[in-house]
């Protein structure tokens, strides 16, 4: 929680940095073994070769089972400056139509996983009624789920974002939920009982004391939920036909054998999930910046 | 605002109202093999303007009279009248503020935000509230510290801005729970003093748990020294020391002899030659 100071940086760029390095010379040796038997087989046809043709025909076939890295980045590039944002050929457009789906989705789960934590709270039958659904809600595999979600709210009329939020809300809620429950119960009994002497309603007393006191439980939470939202946004997207979204070109990858294609569309899914997971910590940093630094 | 200040302590003990009224009252908490007399039989009057320190060995009741006094526990026998009220009536007619032992600050509001919150609770206009607020943290000497955090604040600053929240909705009854015990004596003599001239400016009906027989001397107009096994009161001590107060009162040979009268009481309780202050 506590905010680091500048020199933190650096000190933390330098390990970023030569794990950054290490995964990169695995990820160019993987890509040198796995298209190897490939590259034998179509480009040399069988026939004799040098290492150093191997490793250059290795590193930039049209189809390699691994692509390398700089294949990678050159197709992200490429797809980002080549075509306008509003093309389906821009990843962008796909990082868009994903992220909407994921905040709308976030934010209906944080919703009701306040709500549902602050019932559960309040109340000790629907604590005992509650909590074991929502624990056993998320033993039911997302993938199983979503076809379901979205057959049948199509059937009721919603297409587009409702279904890919819904089911990004169905990952975000329990994180939430769960943080949440354990934060409003975090106040002490003296303040509780402080509460008590000035006959504060049961509203003040949750406004005043057990929000504020949930607020360094529920952040953490919201971290893990937004990532949780990438990933349901991200399967929705996958049986509706694929139009649009990272998951959508991620099917459309795998349908045509673009492997680069995956691997960008995968790298930028990382870049939202990472970007949104951070946006979270600086609302949080901003939220709690006058608390006690841990 | 209060009584006015030429009575002394004494005048007032004899002829002020009833604050607080314990009569026969008992607590008896159900455990598993045998039931607990945490308050057997406890008769008690509390005048207005009296500074009345409860005292005894931890398990003696006092900090339980004091919390039932305040409903947050509810005796099982007997009657407690708050200024003609249930003590449930009074909490919620906001008759009485409470310090704790701890100062129980919240973390997340300024020093200047915790003194306004009951204020906040009571649907005061900000503005008004806020005035409040800086006036008791000026009464408790705090003035420049309003926009502190409490963790920027040393244990005994913080005790004294809960002391300052305790009295900005202007409370009749201040009740103390020990608010010096976890303080080092230097500060708790400081507090002890300040305490003390809060009392002869205000006037207010203060009652005050202690396991320090000094502390209980020096502040009190009565002493009410208590006994465990089961949760009673041992005897009542009418302090004969002068209205106003300073530390070194407690060099004189009257207040050595009301502690010694303190001493005795507890050990009295204890059927042993031993005092149970510390």
């Amino acid at each position: 929680m506590a905010a680091r100071p500048a020199a933190g940086w650096r000190q933390q760029a330098l390990p970023v940095a030569t794990v950054l390095l290490a995964v990169l010379l695995l990820w160019y040796g993987g890509a040198v073994g796995l298209n190897r038997a490939g590259a034998v087989e179509r480009v040399f046809n069988n026939g004799p070769y040098t290492l150093g043709q191997l490793v250059a025909t290795t590193l930039n076939m049209e189809r390699p089972v691994l692509p390398a890295p700089h294949q990678v980045l050159a197709d992200l590039v490429s797809s980002l400056v080549d075509w306008p944002l509003d093309s389906p050929r821009n990843l962008l457009y796909h990082v868009a139509v994903t992220a909407q789906s994921t905040l709308i989705g976030f934010a209906l789960g944080t919703l009701l996983g306040m709500v549902l934590a602050a019932a559960i709270v309040h109340s000790r039958t629907l604590d005992r009624a509650l909590l074991p659904w929502i624990v056993a809600s998320q033993t039911v595999p997302v993938l199983a789920i979503a076809p379901i979600v979205l057959v049948i709210l199509g059937s009721l009329g919603f297409s587009g974002v409702a279904p890919k939020a819904t089911i990004a809300m169905y990952l975000c809620f329990f994180p939430v939920t769960v943080a949440m429950v354990q934060g409003l119960r975090a106040p002490q009994r003296i303040e509780t009982e402080l509460l008590h002497t000035y006959a504060a309603s049961r509203w003040q007393a949750f406004w005043l004391l057990r929000l504020p006191s949930a607020l360094p439980y529920l952040f953490p939470s919201l971290r893990v939920a937004i990532a949780a939202g990438v990933v349901g946004a991200m399967v929705a997207e996958l049986p509706t036909g694929a139009q649009a979204g990272l998951g959508a070109k991620l099917l459309t990858g795998s349908y045509y054998g673009n492997t680069v294609g995956i691997w960008s569309a995968l790298l930028m899914s990382a870049l939202l999930g990472l970007g949104l997971t951070l946006a979270v910590g600086g609302v949080e940093r901003l939220a709690l910046r006058q608390r006690r630094p841990a | 605002m209060n009584p006015p200040e030429a009575l002394s302590p004494a005048a007032d003990a004899r002829t002020a109202p009833v604050a607080v009224s314990v009569r026969r009252a008992s607590l008896v908490y159900q455990t598993a093999d045998t039931p607990v007399h945490a308050l057997s039989e406890v008769s008690l009057d509390i005048r207005q303007g009296e500074f009345v320190s409860l005292i005894g060995p931890s398990g003696c009741g006092k900090t339980t009279l004091l919390r039932v006094i305040a409903d947050l526990e509810q005796i099982t026998g007997g009657e407690v009248l708050v200024n003609g009220m249930t003590p449930h009536e009074a909490r919620l007619a906001r008759a009485y503020g409470y310090v704790f032992q701890a100062p129980a600050l919240f973390p997340w509001r300024t020093v200047l935000a915790n003194v306004m919150l009951p204020l906040q609770i009571q649907g005061r206009p900000k503005a008004e509230a806020e005035a409040v607020a800086r006036e008791q943290l000026g009464r408790v000497g705090l003035t420049g510290f309003e926009r502190k955090y409490p963790w920027q604040l040393s244990g005994g600053m913080q005790q004294r801005v809960s002391i300052a929240r305790a009295l900005g909705f202007e409370p009749k009854i201040l009740m103390m729970d020990e608010p010096f015990g976890a303080l080092d004596e230097i500060t708790r003599d400081d507090l002890n003093d300040q305490l003390q001239q809060l009392w002869q400016r205000e006037r207010r009906t203060v009652v005050f748990v202690t396991h320090s027989i000094a502390e209980a001397v020096y502040l009190s107009t009565r002493i009410v020294v208590m006994s465990p096994r089961p949760g009673r009161i041992l005897k009542v001590i009418d302090s004969s020391l002068p209205d106003q107060r300073t530390l070194d009162l407690r060099d004189t040979p009257e207040f050595m002899a009301l502690a010694h009268e303190v001493r005795e009481g507890l050990a009295h309780g204890h059927g042993q030659g031993h005092g149970g202050g510390h």
